[in-house]
């Protein structure tokens, strides 16, 4: 089976992309072997804590949470992303596994197919 | 070699409708094959029938229509990003009791599963984003 690696590399709200970005993992979940790769200003997507309603978005954040049921095995991002951002990982939303640029450069290219939005 | 194509960026606000196009030609002419062209975000307003291009600017509706004729190629826009951004085709427009529909009928509305089977189903996925 294709492995399909899901780039997320914008932060919520500010434009949709990161709301169309998951419906789209959510499909690939379902019929093939996906992983997904916040990136950059996208480890703001699962950021906790997020209150939206005030700008009139939703809080699709809590999505995130559902997408291990749904079989994806591993959301990474990048531990320089984190540090740059004064970041950790008890500050997001769900488990999400740091990588160094080496291992990231590896994720690249052990995919089949990267989408990002 | 198989190609899908993902395009995500408006027309004419960026160039990622016009460059998906022309590498969907140069995909064509150098004798390959479009699996699908996949229009997801701000993409699907290339489906827009009202589209009024001046005399002397490329119509990109026009020409992805052509484009899909000519080589028999799906062009399928995302259900869910058309409907935000009112892209309806007559079928959707009477189920949401709308007064008209502004999708191309050579563009098919569909959902997100025709996104993931073209990147399944073809050698190479490219994206053109905005």
């Amino acid at each position: 089976m294709k492995k399909l690696l899901f780039v997320q590399d914008k932060s919520p709200h500010g434009s949709i992309a990161g709301q169309e970005g998951l419906d789209a993992i959510l499909m690939g979940s379902a019929f093939a072997d996906c992983t997904v790769l916040l990136l950059e200003d996208g480890i703001y997507q699962v950021l906790d804590g997020q209150q939206p309603s005030s700008l009139g978005t939703k809080n699709y954040s809590v999505t995130y949470k559902a997408l291990f049921d749904y079989g994806v095995k591993h959301i990474f991002c990048s531990e320089t992303d984190l540090q740059e951002r004064d970041l950790k990982t008890d500050d997001l939303l769900i488990t999400v596994e740091p990588q160094s640029d080496d291992q990231i450069k590896k994720l690249f290219v052990d995919h089949d197919v990267i989408l990002s939005f | 070699m198989k190609f899908s194509i993902n395009v995500l960026g408006a027309p004419y606000s960026s160039q990622a409708s016009l460059s998906a196009l022309r590498f969907a030609d140069a995909v064509r002419s150098t004798g390959h094959e479009v699996y699908r062209v996949f229009f997801y975000h701000d993409g699907v307003y290339n489906g827009n029938s009202l589209m009024t291009a001046p005399q002397d600017e490329l119509d990109l509706n026009a020409r992805w229509a052509k484009f899909a004729l000519q080589h028999q190629v799906e062009l399928v826009v995302c259900i869910a990003s058309s409907l935000r951004r009112g892209m309806l085709d007559k079928a959707e427009a009477d189920r949401y009791e709308k007064h008209s529909h502004s999708l191309s009928s050579e563009f098919t509305v569909s959902g997100l599963g025709q996104l993931i089977d073209a990147s399944l189903q073809s050698d190479r996925t490219v994206i053109f984003s905005s």
